[in-house]
């Protein structure tokens, strides 16, 4: 069977999630939903459809089940948004198109990715730029610089910036990576670079001290920080830069912790969400786990659990649900995975959190089969960063580590999340597309590629 | 670099388990501790959410109701309470901050539709709400009324009784079933979900909250008489014709004991003794049956443990000898002839005393007490029923039968004599124990059963005080009338 076959094939089980969950909710809900809700769902199989056959026309060798898992996961937050409010589905449905314009416009005009080499500064600075966005327009989330205002769209340029900054590493990486293996010395047993190779090292730890100072979220930097590292380690091989890594990260995020509040406060919470002297927020994680408790093995059935406030438990409050008079803060957005767990039980949310493995699993297959270094740090960081990004806000969720406001991607309700993140799974298609090519087929003659650069 | 590639997977596939097992720790593991923390407001919101069942008097009086408030399509029930302060105790409440007690506790699962895993899995199926199970009661409404009204011009008329409580409880002696529990002075649970209410009854000296019968417990004074008697006849160490000396002022344990206004007797029989109430002639009967014995009997008859009705554990105490607050054994050094007649350090509750009587009128045999006559569920089908239960094999029938022989002449020619139960034979026996020698002050009694040759109703009524007066004259009247109202 060919790729895009399979593919089609693997796209059943969406469906069939998107089917099932829609029914579900609206057999729970009947009094809530309207009917025309039901057309969400259609929706967007229909925009699952149309990817479909875009793929078959441009990407014919890319991995058949990469887009399927992204759809299986996007279909699960449909489900789920729906659950909590069926327009917010509407809306979610409807960025979908927005998202699927931007993954088609990345494929054409990126026939060749290597493209991207060539523009690695302005794409680091273009990514910095964005990162630092939110807190030139100073508008604080939960203490927390993640968003910026465009008319009535909030826009989370992190979500952009961590695809702009992979590019940077996998491209300067790739290029460097022969100095900063071989011309090391080694001192106490580990391998230390020349300080000429390890100064861009030291750049993007800087860089990430300075989100946590900056935009003050710990998560985050974390995410970039680990994407850093895994392709750092990927490039040189050497465990011992990526230990070194770890340890100057850890001393530099509890040295700036301690003295921001909003990041000790975090720290906080997450050691003891029930102290006596939780600092104000630590409410937040307390409804995370209590809904989790909630959910037992099986769940208690979509749209069966307590969200909504009922009656004189609802606060008084001008926002809609469910920003306002959900029993659970955001749970659409930061605790979509809590809303899972408490509905579709344990079962359902290691089935999401598999769905996670699976992708990351083709991901690096991808950079596994990928023909030069660029390539596969490229894919590597792609998808390392995605697959650290549902580590983060999923462990936030669940007190492995502290809470920070990420979404878990494709999941989450929000525009620049769906949209970067289909930007990123072209990026992983057009490699994968490469990668798998037979050598007798020549890759299309694109408008784009008229600089045929080398790889 | 295909090898750093491949440890890297693995390495996210290290975090995703700790991500599995931290799932599993809060949605499993953790789970129940989670959903008992006091911050933890979802299942007190959830049970809210659920239209709690009715409970519902056995003659059909509305004793409490959820109803509906607030929030269009998704209300929250609040409980209402018709009866007002009739059922307070022992129906309780149920309200978001008050808590819930009493009946609404001990019956909650059924009110709240509580089912198990299997059953509520169907329920999810059929896309059923979940709803409480409607419940009837055993207690008699109009009883329960007549009751407390005679107990509270009971304690506003009789000298020394005003501002202190009183008690009475009817069983059904066949089945166990409690036909009336009143405890005064009460209070109206429609009150208890107003501010600051609850508070201001918890301080009350006078104690309203306390529900009488199962709760506290008294010195029975001589209505113990008819355990000393159902344990001497039925051990076979005595016949109702057994001869003793009834003069006061005998030894007991060393200390003279005296009878009841100093009355004394020459060589009397058991029947005699009890119609009566001679104190020297049941605290022999006490010396010669032992220690041993005796609490082998009081045992049988559902002492030294609390009673077994369906009732909340913390309100509920066990009669026995009390120290303190620690309850005697047979081992201890104790004055078993003056607990014999009631005396000593013997404390009972007032539905002990009504089990005592309810046991002779049943043939000996102690049924289960219990509160449901029957539960359904939204659908109408009944989910519950009672289904008598015995509790212990007491007595012989042979030794009720010549217990009630001697009770029955106890409210024909003894201390009770002058009662009437509707002109019908009816067994009883007085209580007046003398808790304050020098002022005066007494506890009145009442046990028994009618009619004596077909026992229908026991009963049990208690004053905590009085002046000067005794168990016949305050305690016996309410008791035949509460008889009277429940004897078809």
């Amino acid at each position: 069977m060919s790729a895009r076959n399979r593919e089609l094939l693997a796209l059943v089980p969406v469906a069939v999630v998107v089917a099932a969950g829609f029914a579900a909710v609206f057999i729970v809900k009947d009094n809530e939903v309207s009917d025309v809700s039901l057309i969400y769902a259609g929706y967007f199989l229909g925009l699952c459809l149309a990817a479909h056959i875009f793929l078959r026309i441009r990407l014919p060798y890319a991995d058949p089940y990469l887009f399927p898992l992204c759809a299986l996961l996007a279909a699960v937050g449909l489900v789920v948004i729906y659950r909590i409010d069926d327009k917010l589905a509407f809306d979610q449905a409807s960025v979908f198109v927005l998202g699927l314009i931007l993954f088609c416009l990345t494929i054409l005009f990126l026939r060749d990715y290597h493209v991207l080499e060539r523009y690695r500064y302005l794409i680091a600075t273009a990514g910095i730029l964005l990162l630092m966005a939110p807190y030139i327009t100073r508008n604080p989330v939960n203490g927390a610089y993640l968003s910026v205002d465009i008319g009535p769209i909030a826009f989370q340029p992190a979500e952009l910036a961590k695809i702009c900054i992979v590019i940077f590493l996998a491209s300067y990486l790739a290029e460097n990576r022969e100095m900063l293996s071989v011309a090391a010395r080694r001192f106490m047993g580990l391998t230390i670079p020349p300080l000429k190779h390890f100064g861009p090292l030291l750049v993007v730890w800087g860089a990430a001290m300075l989100m946590l100072v900056f935009i003050k979220d710990l998560g985050s930097s974390l995410m970039f920080f680990g994407a850093f590292l895994a392709l750092l380690y990927v490039a040189t091989g050497r465990f011992s830069y990526v230990l070194i890594g770890l340890v100057i990260f850890f001393v530099g995020a509890y040295a700036i912790g301690s003295s921001i509040t909003h990041v000790h406060d975090r720290f906080e919470i997450w050691l003891d969400p029930f102290g006596r002297n939780a600092p104000e927020g630590a409410g937040q994680v307390q409804q995370s786990l209590f809904a989790q408790a909630d959910g037992g093995l099986f769940g208690q059935g979509l749209g069966e659990s307590l969200l909504k406030l009922p009656g004189p438990f609802a606060p008084n409050c001008e926002q809609p649900f469910p920003d306002c008079g959900s029993i659970l803060p955001a749970p659409h957005t930061d605790f979509i995975f809590a809303v899972v767990t408490m509905e579709l039980g344990l079962f359902g949310a290691c089935g999401l959190i598999l769905i996670y493995a699976l992708i990351a699993a083709r991901g690096f297959k991808t950079a596994v089969m990928a023909p030069d270094g660029f390539s596969k740090l490229l894919a590597t960081g792609l998808t390392a960063v995605f697959a650290l990004q549902a580590f983060v806000i999923i462990g936030g969720v669940t007190k492995v580590i502290p809470l920070t406001g990420v979404t878990l991607p494709f999941v989450s309700f929000g525009g620049s999340s769906i949209v970067a993140n289909m930007i990123l799974l072209a990026l992983l298609l057009l490699i994968s597309d490469r990668a798998r090519r037979p050598p007798s087929e020549p890759i299309a003659n694109d408008p784009i590629d008229l600089a045929g650069l080398p790889a | 670099m295909n090898t750093p590639i491949i440890r890297v997977y693995a390495l996210v596939l290290v975090l995703f388990a700790l991500l599995v097992y931290f799932t599993s720790k809060w949605a499993v593991f953790d789970a129940d501790a989670l959903k008992d923390r006091t911050e933890n407001r979802r299942p007190l919101i959830e049970e809210q959410q659920v239209p709690r069942g009715s409970i519902t008097s056995s003659d059909g009086v509305l004793i409490a109701e959820s109803n509906p408030q607030g929030g269009g399509r998704h209300p929250v029930y609040v409980r209402n309470y018709p009866q007002g302060s009739l059922f307070g105790n022992p129906v309780g409440y149920n309200f978001v901050d008050a808590g819930r007690t009493e009946i609404e506790q001990s019956e909650n699962d059924l009110l709240a539709g509580e089912q198990n895993e299997f059953a509520s899995i169907i329920d999810q199926l059929a896309s059923n709400p979940q709803e409480g199970a409607d419940i009837t009661l055993t207690l008699d409404a109009a009883a329960q009324q007549l009751a407390t009204e005679q107990l509270q011009s009971a304690i506003a008329s009789t000298p020394g009784a005003s501002g202190f409580g009183g008690s009475v409880v009817a069983i059904e002696p066949s089945s166990g079933a409690v036909k009336v529990m009143a405890s005064v002075p009460g209070y109206d649970p429609n009150d208890v979900n107003q501010p600051g209410v609850l508070k201001e009854l918890n301080r009350d000296e006078a104690a309203p909250l306390v529900n009488r019968p199962t709760q506290s417990t008294y010195e029975p004074g001589s209505t113990m008489k008819v355990v000393t008697a159902a344990a001497a006849l039925d051990s076979g160490q005595f016949q109702p014709d057994t001869q003793l000396s009834g003069e006061t002022g005998l030894e007991i344990d060393g200390v003279p004991l005296e009878n009841a206004g100093g009355e004394t007797f020459g060589e009397i029989d058991m029947d005699f003794a009890l119609t009566h109430s001679v104190n020297t002639y049941f605290a022999q009967v006490g010396e010669k049956l032992g220690t041993e014995t005796m609490f082998e009997y009081m045992g049988r008859f559902g002492f030294f443990k609390d009673p077994e009705l369906d009732f909340p554990d913390d309100r509920m105490a066990p009669s026995g000898v009390y120290d303190g607050d620690t309850l005697l054994s047979a081992g201890d050094a104790i004055d078993i002839g003056r607990v014999a007649i009631g005396q000593e350090r013997l404390l009972t509750t007032p539905i002990q005393m009504a089990e005592v009587a309810a046991t002779i009128a049943n043939d000996g045999k102690l049924m289960k007490p219990t509160f449901l006559q029957s539960a359904k569920d939204p659908d109408g089908r009944t989910i519950s029923e009672l289904d008598p239960d015995e509790q212990s094999d007491v007595v012989s029938e042979e030794t009720a039968n010549q217990v009630t022989d001697m009770m029955t002449h106890v409210t024909e020619e003894g201390t009770a004599a002058g009662l009437t139960v509707g002109g019908i034979a009816f067994a009883g026996k007085t209580g007046t124990a003398e808790i304050d020698v020098e002022n005066g002050i007494n506890r009145p009694w009442f046990i028994g059963f009618a009619p004596a040759d077909d026992p229908q109703i026991a009963v049990a009524v208690m004053l905590e005080r009085c002046q000067g007066c005794f168990g016949g004259e305050v305690a016996g009247p309410i008791a035949t009338q509460v008889m009277e109202s429940l004897i078809n």
